[in-house]
């Protein structure tokens, strides 16, 4: 009887549930925002298209310090990194890319913006241009990082009937990428605002800027590709053709002419009387910044913050008891010419063997182009109006040195026990001091409580900006043959960096293109793609452990491990060199490889994942 | 209630035999070499690539090439392809006497021993090691192998030392280079170079000769040679 009374209350209550009630089982749903809610509504669509941009992907940023000591421009002073510098060879698969997850729903919004009739038409034209935008640009960085790859332009669909044929695509040829993202860039320009103030979404002069680039690296792989024909593919998946080179030079130039003559964006110079930290404000500066064209932006409070400070800070005025992670190379800091425009390695040493002595530490790198010190920490120099304190020791009059294991640490130096070296270090091995002698000071955010944990920094990260744009010109001005417009566009960032002799048509070379890329750009992770497309990367890191070049100024010298430079302070009392500065050449303990780029790192491995799931995808050469 | 605890504990000690596969036991062997002569490669740098079809999905085994030339690898019994991937190795490679293509068909029943016949540019004959202090000295003749318009010059010669018996570009204690266009007579190359000091103290070194090829990545080897110091 219990049994059934018991069975009766269950039927009971399952019938209750499937009683005809509509509303149970037909409910709109509390949680997500269904198609027909967002495609009516401007802002919801731009939250949508907000989501996207913040999946543009980056290689190096400031999101990403450790990447930065990757190659030769810094050394990665954290424990955990020193891997970096151990390492000799980069895995096939390392800058490998394949999201089209991404693609896929810029894909989505293409298709379902296109639809989208309750949106005003200009404002729904402004929304398309930018999914267009994001998604060429995706492509652009898939050939940039894999070579030709397929190209989806629909949301795909499966049919779950077993053959999934239909979805295979080949790999384009690397050229057709290339064509793809330039074409776009054309389609897209006139819906977008031509408005230099917006700076973290897609305008005209983005498009612009993209479409210069974009030309620029096609035109050199497809010129410089002939040195290494072995980093092809028979179908032109990889390798672009030398014939090409020509036309996307010209359309490089074009492009970027077409930026630079609108007026619309002009080289950041609110702080003419200090060239080295108007550099560097035109880094963290986000009010009226001429020059800044994309940026991923970043805001205080909002959750959006990123650590590029906190972990970057000098360690002696941390806000933080951390910091000073990235130590920019002397392999960088020598680059930087001299206001003369010439090249010279530091002088450490006279002709018979002597140290050479300097009053202040700064002064071994005074008379140089002013975007060293707004690029990188300078030992002496100041950072948040605070002096840092980079010096490794004492050196005795016997020659013998004095120095200590811990940050400012002490030992007794002519009967008296005395701080023996700085609280930024620098102290081989040991994590956040300054271990080649030098902070990163790019992107460093001058604001209190940048360093703090609980507050971090709202600087952006800036992905195009107008200096490029003159460089880009340059470049493709120079390739083309045109000395003498490529020297006016050099000579306009020269200018602003403080070399204010111009450089002659007949002085620009590859070589000079190369340099002035080197150290404009330091820091904004273009160093990879650079080097790929010059195809300079194998001959530049070539597995060697040599010694530091003294020809800074050649493109083809090599640079595979990281060197420091070291000042110390000499104690010895009664002489005229009491008290002042000599500095060492040094490579960290933690250096031990030569770094090797193998001509199958040009383009990165395609996963077996992949290419079992598609076999109409071929692998990329030399792996 | 005890016995259903009974029932599950049996069928979970019953379900393990189904995933058990025995371990792959067949051995496969050989070298890479020309004219019967071993191939010396970098450690860890050179491999070639085994494809067994029949399975889901696709995807080589890599077979890495050891310094001496030599490979070994255990698996099961079964027809494998075996292809030398391009830009693999300091060398060319022979097509397929069958297939006339870059894929060997390898039949796999029981051990095999199969030695891979390849062209390299350049072979490293008659390398000899000799002592004085702590400074080695390598004497060898560079024998150029492909001299038709496949022919590459020699980008340099090193000497690499090293305090084990892995001695490479990576592996090496110390090096001494000389430019290909140094090179005065191929048929007598003279090198030497400082050993520094190791710690702890050994009684003897290994050295050996590599010559880079221009165009070609990776670099070709005499025998590893121990000297005693």
């Amino acid at each position: 009887m219990r049994t059934y009374g018991f069975y009766i209350l269950l039927m009971l209550t399952l019938f209750g549930c499937v009683k005809s009630n509509d509303d149970f089982l037909n409910r709109a749903p509390s949680n997500i925002l269904l198609d027909e809610q967002v495609w009516k509504d401007e802002v919801l669509v731009l939250s949508v298209i907000a989501n996207l941009y913040d999946r543009y992907p980056d290689y190096q940023t400031i999101e990403n310090w450790s990447e930065f000591a990757a190659f030769d421009e810094a050394f990665a002073s954290e424990s955990g990194q020193y891997g970096r510098h151990k390492n000799q060879q980069y895995s096939y698969g390392a800058w490998g890319f394949w999201d089209y997850g991404y693609i896929r729903e810029l894909n989505l919004f293409i298709e379902k913006c296109g639809k989208a009739n309750q949106l005003k038409p200009e404002t729904r034209e402004r929304f398309l241009a930018e999914a267009r935008y994001l998604r060429a640009n995706v492509y652009f960085e898939l050939v940039k990082r894999m070579g030709g790859v397929p190209l989806v332009l629909e949301p795909l669909t499966y049919d779950y009937k077993g053959d999934p044929g239909a979805l295979q695509r080949p790999r384009q040829k690397e050229s057709e990428i290339y064509d793809f993202v330039i074409k776009e860039m054309d389609a897209v320009m006139p819906a977008l605002p031509d408005d230099a103030n917006i700076k973290s979404r897609a305008t005209k002069g983005l498009v612009l800027a993209t479409k210069a680039r974009a030309a620029l690296y096609a035109a050199s792989i497809a010129k410089y590709g002939a040195t290494t024909p072995q980093v092809s593919l028979p179908g032109g998946e990889v390798g672009i053709p030398a014939s090409m080179a020509d036309g996307y030079y010209k359309a490089a130039l074009a492009a970027a002419q077409q930026l630079i003559n609108s007026g619309r964006y002009a080289l950041y110079n609110k702080k003419p009387d200090n060239l080295s930290e108007n550099f560097a404000a035109l880094f963290y500066d986000k009010g009226g910044n001429s020059e800044v064209i994309f940026v991923k932006d970043f805001k205080l409070q909002s959750g959006k913050v990123e650590e590029w400070t906190l972990v970057n800070q000098p360690r002696s005025l941390a806000e933080e008891q951390q910091g000073g992670r990235l130590n920019p190379s002397l392999n960088l800091v020598q680059s930087f010419e001299k206001l003369d425009n010439t090249f010279a390695p530091y002088a450490t040493n006279a002709a018979g063997g002597d140290y050479i002595y300097y009053d202040k530490p700064e002064d071994m790198f005074a008379g140089r182009d002013a975007r060293l010190a707004g690029t990188v920490i300078l030992p002496g120099t100041e950072f948040k109006s605070r002096k840092v304190d980079i010096w490794a020791g004492y050196i005795l009059k016997d020659g013998s040195i004095v120095t200590a294991n811990n940050f400012g640490g002490q030992a007794v130096v002519g009967g008296n026990r005395i701080q023996v070296v700085g609280f930024d270090g620098p102290i081989d091995n040991l994590e956040f001091s300054a271990q080649t002698g030098f902070y990163v000071r790019k992107y460093q955010d001058p604001a209190v409580g940048s360093g703090r944990i609980g507050t971090k920094s709202e600087v952006w990260w800036v992905r195009y900006r107008y200096a490029e744009v003159l460089l880009n010109a340059a470049e493709a001005a120079f390739e083309l043959g045109d000395k003498n417009t490529a020297a006016g566009y050099l000579n306009q960032v020269r200018a602003r960096a403080g070399l204010t002799t111009p450089l002659a048509a007949g002085e620009v070379t590859f070589d000079r293109i190369v340099h002035e890329r080197k150290v404009e750009l330091a820091f904004e992770g273009h160093q990879l793609w650079d080097m790929k497309r010059w195809r300079l990367a194998h001959v530049v890191w070539d597995g060697l452990a040599a010694d530091l070049t003294t020809h800074p100024e050649s493109a083809r010298s090599a640079s595979t491990r990281v060197f420091g430079l070291l000042p110390y302070r000499i104690y010895s009392p009664g002489t005229p060199q009491d008290g002042k500065w000599v500095f060492k050449k040094v490579i960290p303990s933690n250096v031990t490889s030569a770094h090797q780029f193998r001509l199958g790192n040009y383009y990165s491995f395609i996963g077996d994942d992949i290419r079992n799931n598609n076999p109409l995808v071929i692998k990329n050469p030399n792996q | 209630m005890r016995n259903s605890l009974f029932i599950i504990i049996i069928l979970l000690a019953a379900s393990c035999k189904k995933d058990n596969y025995a371990a792959p036991g067949t051995s496969f062997k050989g070298r890479i070499t020309y004219q019967g002569e071993a191939v010396n490669v970098s450690h860890g740098e050179v491999f070639f690539e085994l494809w067994e079809s029949g399975w889901g999905k696709r995807t080589p085994i890599n077979v890495a090439v050891a310094q001496d030339g030599s490979f070994s690898s255990l698996l099961f019994d079964g027809t494998y392809q075996l292809v030398l991937p391009k830009g693999q190795g300091p060398y060319l490679t022979l097509p397929d006497a069958a297939s006339h293509t870059d894929t060997t068909l390898l039949q796999l029943k029981g051990d095999r021993n199969m030695d891979i016949e390849v062209l390299p540019y350049y072979m490293i004959r008659n390398a000899k090691v000799s002592a004085n202090g702590r400074q080695v000295a390598v004497t060898c003749k560079l024998e150029k192998i492909i001299t038709d318009a496949r022919a590459k010059n020699v980008e340099r010669i090193m000497l690499y030392v090293n305090r084990t018996q892995f001695v490479d570009g990576i592996n090496n204690i110390a090096t001494q280079s000389m430019n290909g266009g140094d090179i005065q007579d191929p048929g007598n190359i003279a090198l030497q170079v400082n050993v520094p000091a190791v710690n702890p103290v050994q009684a003897s070194v290994f050295v050996r000769v590599g010559v880079k090829i221009e165009g070609v990545e990776d670099m070709i080897f005499s025998p590893v040679i121990e000297q005693k110091l």
